[in-house]
């Protein structure tokens, strides 16, 4: 494995990713994580080469994404559950967003902490990320991170988020089924149910069932899960105690069983599609505020009279998009000129 | 490129007081590393298979119980036999002025002692990045 990635060794990387190599899948995300222009190079070779889920034994990766507040247990129960899944034969995959300080931008990741059991196993691969500043739980490169995870190979894909107020929704752009973790006693969990959480989760595990406390929470969450008029099945509420592994294989279980029932209803499809569709958007919307910050540059941000230049921006925008659409595929020619 | 730095923290060997380890990451982080912690008895094979997943440009060790002399030669070892023997590896705890220059000879490339000031620490690991930004 070269020590830097260049253009020159990009297909050894690619290689690498698709047999499943470690190395190769750690330096390919770090490279979805940078804003070089390999990265692009790297995610379109990975897309050609990539075994379609159709011809694949297990059918394709799942994402499962986890949330809910700090503190509640999240990093625990995932160590617990790669090691139920490890046991049904699933190549398993863990990516744990911590957040970034906002004042130094560095970060401290400690969710592997609690998943140190599986340090040697190789059929699992732990991925530690820094939100670097996005709202919303996730890393801005975390959905390409899950494609790289995809492209190796793994069958089960865990994504850990923040989760805190309202950013748990973020969760809800790359997984195909999100459970929410809570812990009782935390004082704030009617703050919880009223966030918005109530209408993400497929599966509400209440954590630290341990504590006396959690039955009055179960209680709360099925009768909120009764009212949740959002959800296409209604979602399932269950107890565990992650440090004893308690209560892990019936999530376990749960987890696949509600997979099936989503699939079946074609909700794991129109899942996929909207969060690709916002993926994209997305992407194309940091670009578009490049350009606009680059058009500041140019114009000035008013003009000399003090007005700002809403009409104008907007006008000459959308004439630059006319102009894609137009010549969608002559973009080198248009180079040219 | 532009890449951020990812270091690991790591305690091997079988004593419990991760303070300093904690401490250190925090530090890093304060200063803009993106840390990574593992927490207490790691074995250096799963150290190495961690910094190797999490795709980092340093290991920081940090050892109280003694066993230095054995273990981070160790990790840097491991860290060759995976063809990842550009990942810096540095070390720090309770360690003899005298074991320090058998340490680097092993590839250990600095040893903190005790009390080291964070700066020096930082300015370590900022003179291996832009020295190893020159070779390549
Ligand atoms: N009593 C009890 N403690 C638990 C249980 N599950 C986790 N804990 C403890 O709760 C603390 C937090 O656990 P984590 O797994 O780090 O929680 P998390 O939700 O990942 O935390 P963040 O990533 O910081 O948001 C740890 O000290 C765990 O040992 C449980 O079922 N019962
Ligand atoms: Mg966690």
């Amino acid at each position: 494995m070269p020590h830097r990635v260049s253009a020159d060794n990009l297909s050894d990387l690619v290689r690498g990713v698709l047999a499943g190599k470690n190395r190769a899948i750690a330096r390919a995300i770090t490279l979805v994580e940078s804003a070089s222009p390999l990265r692009d190079e790297l995610l379109e070779q990975l897309r050609e080469c990539a075994e379609p889920a159709s011809h694949r034994a297990d059918g394709g990766s799942r994402v499962i994404g986890i949330t809910g507040p700090p503190g509640a247990g999240k990093s625990t129960l995932i160590g617990e559950l790669v090691a139920v899944a490890r046991m049904a034969g699933e190549k398993v995959a863990v990516l744990a967003v911590d957040p970034s300080s906002p004042f130094s931008g560095g970060a401290l990741l400690g969710d592997r902490l609690r998943m140190d059991r599986h340090g040697l196993d190789p059929g699992v691969y732990i991925r530690s990320m820094a939100s670097r500043g996005r709202t919303g739980g996730l890393s801005p490169s975390a959905l390409e991170t899950v494609s790289v995870l995809t492209a190796a190979g793994f069958g089960t894909i865990i994504v850990e988020s923040v989760g805190v107020g309202q950013s748990e929704v973020g969760i809800l752009t790359l997984a195909d089924l999100v459970l929410v973790v809570l812990n009782p006693g935390a004082g704030d969990e009617i703050q919880a149910l009223k966030a918005g959480v109530m209408e993400i989760g497929d599966i509400y595990v209440v954590n630290k069932a341990d504590y006396p406390e959690a039955e009055s929470m179960v209680r709360t969450l099925h009768a909120a899960v009764r009212e949740s008029i959002h959800a296409v099945i209604e979602p399932r509420v269950l107890r565990t105690i992650a440090t004893a592994g308690t209560g892990v294989e019936a999530l376990h279980r749960e987890i696949g069983e509600r997979l099936e029932a989503l699939n079946e209803r074609g909700e794991l499809e129109s899942r996929r599609r909207r969060r690709i569709t916002t993926a994209l958007q997305e992407i194309a919307g940091d670009l578009f505020s490049e350009w606009v910050r680059a058009w500041i540059e140019r114009h000035g941000l008013t003009d000399p009279q003090g007005g700002v230049p809403f009409g104008k921006l907007r006008r000459e925008l959308a004439a630059a998009l006319e102009t894609i659409t137009v010549r969608e595929g002559c973009m080198d020619e248009e180079d040219a000129k | 490129m532009s890449e951020k730095t990812r270091i690991l923290i790591a305690k091997p060997g079988l004593d419990g007081h991760d303070r300093g380890a904690k401490y250190i990451a925090r530090a890093l982080r304060d200063h803009g590393y993106e840390v990574i912690y593992t927490g207490i008895r790691q074995t250096p094979e799963s150290i190495v298979n961690i910094a190797i997943q999490e795709d980092v440009q340093f290991v920081g060790l940090s050892l109280l119980s003694g066993a230095h002399n054995e273990l981070f030669p160790r990790v840097v070892e491991l860290l060759r036999a995976e063809g990842a023997e550009d990942i810096v590896v540095f070390g720090g705890g309770i360690i003899p002025d005298y074991d320090i220059p058998g340490l680097k000879e092993a590839g250990v490339r600095a040893v903190f002692p005790p009390g080291t000031p964070i700066a020096e620490v930082v300015q370590f690991i900022e003179q291996c990045r832009t020295g190893s930004a020159q070779t390549t």
